[in-house]
């Protein structure tokens, strides 16, 4: 019976992952970039979260003087979140990558810049707040069902795996249905081929990355809520495991994402079900590099094949 | 014994039979082409004797040495050098050096040597520079031995490198499309070249070419394939008249 | 003579430092940031092969660090200081002279060891998923460490400073500073003999353009090869000469910020460029230094500063030149073979 307690725990931890892995694969799929400052962006969106949600309950944040109920505090945290995290991805975005896409320059200085980029996100969010974690508030009743034999589960939990699993759904129709979904695909294969379609390069790289980070927002809530302790680093680990995730799967499909995602969830479960859990990264990263070794462009990634 | 012998050479890509059952036998110094339609299939099969791929099925002997398995490099120090279809040259590096790297696989100096520059070390750079030096002056590049090859002329650049292919000091030299993209008087140009190589070194030329001009006025055996398939295999006169070639190219006014 | 005014310059330069420090005219912060300098060069110069020569992206290069400072400080701490696992140090004192060398040897190997796990899958896979490798790689080696209790895990690893005492106890000059300068301008001097040669220069040819690179007789994968163990192996000693000027250690000095930090100085200089990275390296450890007053800030105003170089100078400082290509007459006081 332990092993479906297990189970729901990998699930819950995987979708997180997951949920990161979706941004780092949208943006990667779209523009070859591997985002790196995609972890910190999370993070940033775990403290949006807590200031949108203390300000709505008049506990801090910009007192406002508002009392709100915690559920109402909830349904307006979630979309307002994501919304601005969404608006701190194109902020990078336009600011930083545009800049050196319109000069041509190498793939590599727009991943150096992301890299530093998610530096600044991590340091300076330590400069103007200070090193004391901040602790987030209850916004949701907590729940416990149990399944009996020892299982339970919180409410909390299967939100968290619904919501990695609808915004995969969600994502799956947009990339394969929609216009400018199709574009996203399109534009690795052909940059030149897409304002064809009618739709502008730029709108669809902001696109990108507002669905990209608005994740990446909903995640850094329902991280929030299940460990409601910030700090700054926080995005830090999660946002390499996730991105290697995203690798594992085969980045650039979203899929992979999803599939990288949960297995990174369960080898580390897994490992701590078993193993003392200071084990855990070096067993997870371990298992991460043989699946690389093994099948180098990932689960569902296909190899590039040169002509010559 | 014949420097390459090709047996039933087939290469799968998918359901795509892009060779299929070929077989040559090219003896040394021999000035030969092999011509076909676009997507015959020609590239693919100067790939497999490069060692780029390997074959589905057949043989490919070097020397009497099957090449089955061996690497690219490995290949290449067998004797078999050749040019690509695009230029894919070192863009960062002159020339020099480009030409250089190329004797990479008889460098005959260790790590060692290198880090400890031994007598062996400077005797071998000095034996490599003096050929680079050497086939640049007789290729009339020693203006350009500095200079990076994006900076030069896409004719020159076809040059440097055969160049390249010829420091190689290679027995078999593989060109693939070298008049592709040329102005007439570089074509001009490129068929001495291809005439002086062959009348100054021990090699066997096999081009892939386009340009009737320049297979009928160099070549004195012309293979074809369409489809991966051989159609004719002859002398220049007894490919113009073949009708199988003619088909294949119908509508192409060059032939 | 002239053309050994350059060589003749660097060892009176080391001289130099080394009596202006044993004399306390340079005291002991000014030598430790020469020392962290000297760490950094190596560091610098040797992630270049990959990243800048090579064009490959590893990210990993702390991790490399870490084993040849743990490595290397192991095999020091076990012959000439008081340990948990051996007791008593298994040699005397007078011995260092031939131990420490010989430990940061065993250390540089270590990582170039370790340095396979990056180099064997690079004969099959590139770019994106390489520098995942080398990440993957970093966090391995930080939390195998971190795992080790007998090297005190976490809580990290000391006992190395008994090594200098143990030199200082025969001859009392400042000995890892001395050896701190002879290993970097050892680094240096390999990396630029091995980048200059034909052989060498096979790394450059991969990076542009490999499949020309391997049809031409170059043989790639011992390329990879040499260039990843070269450059592990070279980390390895940078980690063993930080662990000994700082006489104690622990995993976290050296996971994905150091890497990154190594990463900064390899572009600020320029890839591809040796002098250009050793050059950043001298200015990202002053810069480190001069910015100390800001705090907190100083990790958000220099990557600031690296994503201002990336719009304005992409390049980096030197692009992939070499100071005497820019000051051509440079070459009249060196010769170099
Ligand atoms: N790596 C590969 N994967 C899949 N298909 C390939 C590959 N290489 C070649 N092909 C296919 O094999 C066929 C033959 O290609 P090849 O390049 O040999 O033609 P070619 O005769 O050189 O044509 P061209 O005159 O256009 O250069 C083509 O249909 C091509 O698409
Ligand atoms: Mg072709």
């Amino acid at each position: 019976m332990e092993i479906f307690q297990h189970i729901l725990n990998a699930l819950q931890f995987g979708s997180f992952y997951a949920l990161i892995a979706l941004g780092y694969t949208l943006v990667y799929g779209v523009l070859r970039l591997i985002n790196f400052a995609h972890g910190d962006i999370f993070m940033v969106g775990a403290y949006i979260a807590y200031f949108v949600a203390v300000t709505l309950l008049g506990i801090g944040g910009l007192h406002l003087g508002m009392d709100m109920h915690p559920a109402l505090a909830l349904a307006i945290t979630v979309p307002a979140t994501m919304i601005l995290t969404a608006l701190v991805g194109v902020a990078l975005e336009r600011t930083m990558y545009r800049p050196l896409r319109r000069k041509g320059a190498n793939r590599l200085y727009v991943v150096i810049t992301a890299l530093m980029a998610g530096l600044m996100l991590e340091n300076g969010n330590l400069a103007l707040l200070g090193a004391s974690r901040k602790r987030f508030p209850d916004l949701l009743e907590k729940v416990v069902w149990d399944l009996g034999g020892g299982v339970s589960v919180t409410n909390l939990k299967v939100i968290v795996i619904v919501a990695a699993i609808a915004v995969f759904l969600l994502l799956q129709f947009i990339v394969t249905r929609t216009k400018i979904g199709m574009a996203m695909r399109g534009i690795s294969y052909d940059k030149f081929a897409i304002p064809l379609m009618g739709i502008p390069l730029d709108t669809i790289i902001v696109f990108t990355f507002i669905l990209g980070s608005s994740m990446a927002g909903l995640a850094g809530i329902l991280f929030a809520m299940s460990y409601p302790i910030l700090e700054p680093y926080m995005g830090a680990l999660i946002g390499w495991k996730a991105f290697i995730a995203a690798v594992v799967g085969g980045i650039g499909d979203i899929r992979g994402a999803i599939v990288g995602g949960f297995l990174l969830g369960f080898i580390e479960i897994g490992v701590v079900a078993v193993f003392p859990s200071t084990l855990r990264d070096l067993f997870a990263f371990s298992v991460l590099l043989i699946i690389l070794w093994l099948r180098p462009t990932g689960i569902f990634g296909v190899a590039q094949t040169t002509k010559i | 014994m014949s420097l390459l012998e090709i047996n039933g050479l087939t290469r799968r890509f998918g359901g795509l039979i892009a060779v299929n059952d070929f077989n040559i036998d090219l003896g040394e110094h021999e000035l030969v082409a092999l011509i076909g339609p676009n997507g015959a299939g020609k590239t693919t099969v100067f790939n497999l004797i490069s060692g780029f791929y390997q074959p589905s099925e057949g043989s490919i002997k070097l020397k009497g040495k099957d090449t089955k398995g061996l690497r690219p490099h490995q290949v290449t120090a067998l004797g078999v050098a050749r040019t690509f279809q695009g230029i894919r040259l070192w863009g960062e590096m002159h020339v020099l050096d480009n030409i250089r790297i190329a004797q990479h696989y008889r460098l005959g100096y260790s790590l060692l040597d290198c880090f400890l520059r031994t007598k062996n070390y400077v005797h071998r750079e000095k034996a490599i520079d003096a050929i680079a030096w050497e086939l640049l002056e007789a290729m009339d590049l020693k203006d350009v031995a500095y200079e990076l090859p994006r900076n030069l002329p896409y004719g020159v650049q076809r040059r440097v490198e055969i160049a390249r292919a010829m420091s190689v000091k290679p027995s078999l030299l593989l060109l693939d499309e070298p008049a592709a993209g040329l102005n007439s008087s570089d074509v001009e140009g490129l068929i001495k070249l291809v005439r002086w190589i062959y009348d100054n070194f021990p090699v066997t030329i096999w081009m892939i070419e386009h340009q009737m001009k320049v297979v009928m006025s160099l070549c004195t055996r012309i293979k074809v394939i369409d489809f991966g398939t051989t159609i004719a295999d002859g002398s220049p006169d007894e490919i113009q008249k073949n009708h199988a070639v003619i088909k294949a190219y119908l509508g192409d006014d060059t032939i | 003579m002239q053309k050994h005014t350059v060589t003749i310059g660097v060892f009176a330069l080391i001289a130099l430092i080394a009596v202006l420090a044993q004399f306390n005219v340079l005291d002991a912060y000014y030598v430790s940031v020469l020392m962290f300098m000297g760490v950094n060069i190596i560091l610098a110069t040797s992630l270049n092969l990959v990243n800048g020569y090579m064009g490959e992206f590893s990210c990993g290069h702390g991790g490399f660090m870490c084993v040849g400072a743990y490595v290397s400080s192991l095999c020091t701490v076990l012959m000439f200081s008081k340990n948990a696992i051996l007791g008593a140090p298994l040699l005397p004192p007078s011995m260092t002279f031939i131990g420490f060398p010989l430990a940061l040897l065993v250390g540089s190997f270590a990582a170039a060891i370790a340095g396979l796990v990056v180099a064997i899958p690079s004969f099959k896979t590139r770019g994106d998923y390489l520098a995942i490798i080398t990440l993957a790689a970093n966090y391995i080696v930080i939390s195998a460490i971190n795992n080790m209790e007998i090297i005190g895990g976490p809580r990290g690893f000391m006992g190395m400073s008994a090594t200098e005492v143990g030199m200082k106890s025969v001859l009392d000059i400042p000995w890892v500073l001395i050896f701190t300068m002879l290993g970097t301008l050892g680094s240096v001097w390999l990396l630029r003999r091995f980048v200059s040669s034909t052989l060498g220069k096979g790394v450059s040819a991969i990076s542009q353009d490999e499949i020309a690179a391997e049809i031409m007789s170059v043989d790639t994968n011992r390329m990879k090869l040499i260039a990843f163990m070269l450059s592990s192996g070279l980390a390895g000693l940078a980690g063993g000469l930080y662990a000994h000027i700082l006489g104690y250690v622990n995993p976290q000095s050296f996971d994905i910020m150091r890497s990154t930090e190594i990463m900064v100085m390899v572009y600020l200089g320029g890839m591809g460029s040796l002098s250009g990275a050793a050059l950043a390296a001298v200015l990202f450890t002053v810069l480190m230094e001069a910015l100390r007053f800001l705090d907190v800030w100083k990790w958000v105003v220099i990557p600031l500063l690296l994503i201002l170089l990336m719009q304005f100078r992409p390049e980096g400082l030197m692009g992939n030149k070499e100071l005497a290509d820019l000051f051509p007459k440079l070459r009249k006081f060196y010769s170099f073979k």
